[in-house]
């Protein structure tokens, strides 16, 4: 029935191609989870009345933010073309999709890690001060667990927005479903490609939303 | 115990220096429920910050159990803090946190061991009457359940000092009189010497042994709170002795009666310590030849004895009422003519 159907869709080609998807989304939001977080954490930290408040390196960071964040992300990829080269010594294949993926990402989810922080109550980091902490443990023991709703959930949104960058970035050569779509299914005018293409994408996000979701509300003890 | 001396906080603002706290000297003694009483921007907040040195003073020591404060390492300073624990206004509880694990926070910042832990914070669930609550989050409980969550964690290090900023400003009058016996048995209890700041003279009538008066970052007035009841000296301090001594009504109640019976005295007696649990009223009636009248009255509890007011109208001949008014003397009465006709 499916070959009567999708007469152009060949499924091994497409488990392939669900299968680099996963994985370029796995492994950005992943880095980009890490990165963002401790860029998130140095903007927060550093920026006038926290705990290590410092003018110049809090200017330093938000520049180099708002810069990788306004870039749109397909012309981000080929900016960093010498870069990518440069470290995974290819511009064909899922993984030399990640650097751009992970640039693109982190300064994103930096802000929304910064916003997050920003929402705690500064009576509660006053508290922990009060007790001796150190700036280690607050940042461990309260910074992090007291934002964490809000970290999940900016991770769910930044997933959702690297699914969609992995398409963009198959386009020039990564691999996986919108390179699918774009080879298979446009350029040879198969409409059958791009249609099942795009379900999986769907299929894709909303499993990432719902899987947030959950866990956010888990997390959210407010 | 604490000692401060000339301690001045300037705050730079785009409207010039602010001095929050204006040369202030402090004596507080081991044991004791210090009260610290000011309208808000009086600068009792910043002052009760740099105790603890979450404020540095701009200049003046701070000295609590024989350190100098502002001279510490910043590793000593942390060490020095967990002797000295704070509670808050708005409990500044860690909202991720179960009451037990909020309890356990200052335990795992100073590093006991997990099983040391279990036990402590048992024994404080059970001192601040939070029994059965352990495992809720703060967001399941009440204001003054809050309050004992922030008091048992800031109680946990085995404090010798608790500062607390405005700690029952957020709660009704029946759930800050409980926090308020709460203290007070934790004083007594384990010995540790409170000081609180408040806008409220109930507080400072209720819990206090000593009591200073803020206004523009100085120290206006300073005493027991006794004494300072007895014999307020500032106007702002005669106000706020007013808040809790007198009922809001009572100017315009005894206007109202000396339009209406403009005959006789009207007195306004104040009683402290011992007088005010004897007959006074009765003595004055059996032993000269006057009418006593009580138009309003009220005795207030301090934890330096009993302290109360009483309006009465005596009338009878020139010659009683000037007898009467000797017993009153006599009887170390403070006595106020209100209204002679």
């Amino acid at each position: 029935m499916l070959s009567t159907w999708f007469p152009n869709v060949q499924w091994d080609v497409v488990l392939e191609a669900t299968k680099e998807t996963l994985y370029m989304s796995a492994i950005s939001v992943l880095v980009t989870f890490i990165l963002g977080l401790a860029l998130g954490l140095a903007l927060y930290l550093t920026a006038p009345g926290n705990l290590w408040e410092n003018k110049f390196l809090n200017s330093v960071i938000a520049i180099i933010v708002n810069v990788f964040r306004s870039i749109p992300f397909i012309i981000l990829i080929i900016l960093l073309i010498p870069f990518t080269r440069f470290i995974v010594g290819t511009m064909l294949g899922a993984e030399a999709a990640l650097p751009a993926l992970i640039v693109g990402a982190a300064p994103f989810y930096a802000r929304m890690v910064e916003i997050a922080l920003r929402e705690i109550d500064k009576g509660v980091i006053e508290a922990a001060k009060s007790m001796g902490a150190t700036n280690t443990q607050i940042i461990f023991k309260v910074l992090i667990p007291e934002s964490t709703p809000a970290l999940v959930s900016g991770i769910t949104v930044t997933a959702i927005a690297l699914v969609s960058y992995t398409a963009m970035a198959g386009v020039v050569g990564a691999g996986g479903l919108g390179n699918l779509a774009y080879m298979e299914g446009y350029q040879r005018d198969n409409a059958d490609v791009t249609l099942v293409s795009t379900v999986l994408i769907l299929i894709i996000v909303f499993v990432i939303q719902w899987i947030g979701d959950r866990f956010t509300t888990a997390l959210d003890k407010r | 115990m604490i000692n401060l001396q000339s301690v001045r906080k300037v705050f730079q603002t785009k409207d010039g220096e602010v001095k929050a706290v204006d040369t202030v000297d402090l004596n507080i003694k081991q044991g004791e429920i210090y009260g610290i009483i000011g309208y808000s921007g009086a600068g009792k907040s910043t002052l009760i910050r740099i105790l603890n040195m979450l404020e540095r003073p701009t200049s003046g020591t701070v000295t609590i159990g024989g350190k100098n404060m502002s001279e510490l390492s910043s590793k000593k300073l942390r060490q020095a803090r967990q002797e000295i624990s704070m509670i808050f206004q708005h409990f500044n509880l860690l909202w991720s946190r179960t009451v037990r694990e909020n309890i356990a926070f200052p335990l795992e910042i100073a590093g006991y061991p997990k099983d040391k832990i279990k036990q402590r914070v048992d024994e404080l669930i059970d001192l601040v009457g939070l029994e059965g609550r352990g495992g809720s989050y703060p967001s399941q409980l009440s204001g003054g359940q809050k309050q004992r969550v922030g008091i048992a964690r800031a109680l946990a290090n085995e404090p010798k000092v608790l500062l607390c900023d405005e700690a029952t400003s957020a709660l009704d009058p029946k759930t800050t009189d409980s926090i308020l016996d709460l203290l007070v048995e934790i004083n007594q209890k384990l010995g540790l010497t409170i000081v609180l700041i408040t806008h409220e003279m109930h507080v400072i009538r209720k819990i206090c042994h000593r009591v200073a008066v803020m206004e523009t970052g100085k120290v206006v007035e300073e005493g027991d709170v006794l004494n300072v009841f007895k014999n307020p000296k500032e106007p702002i301090t005669r106000d706020f002795v007013k808040q809790v001594t007198e009922p809001e009504e009572t100017v315009d109640t005894i206007k109202q009666f000396i339009q209406e019976f403009p005959e006789g005295r009207i007195v306004q007696l104040t009683f402290i310590g011992g007088r005010a649990g004897q007959p006074l009223i009765t003595e004055l009636i059996r032993n000269f030849e006057v009418d006593v009248n009580i138009l309003q009255g009220k005795i207030t509890q301090t934890q330096n004895g009993p302290y109360g007011t009483l309006f009465i109208q005596i009338k009878g001949s020139e010659e009683a009422l000037s007898k009467a008014m000797e017993f009153l003397d006599r009887v170390q009465v403070e006595v106020e003519v209100i209204h002679n006709a």
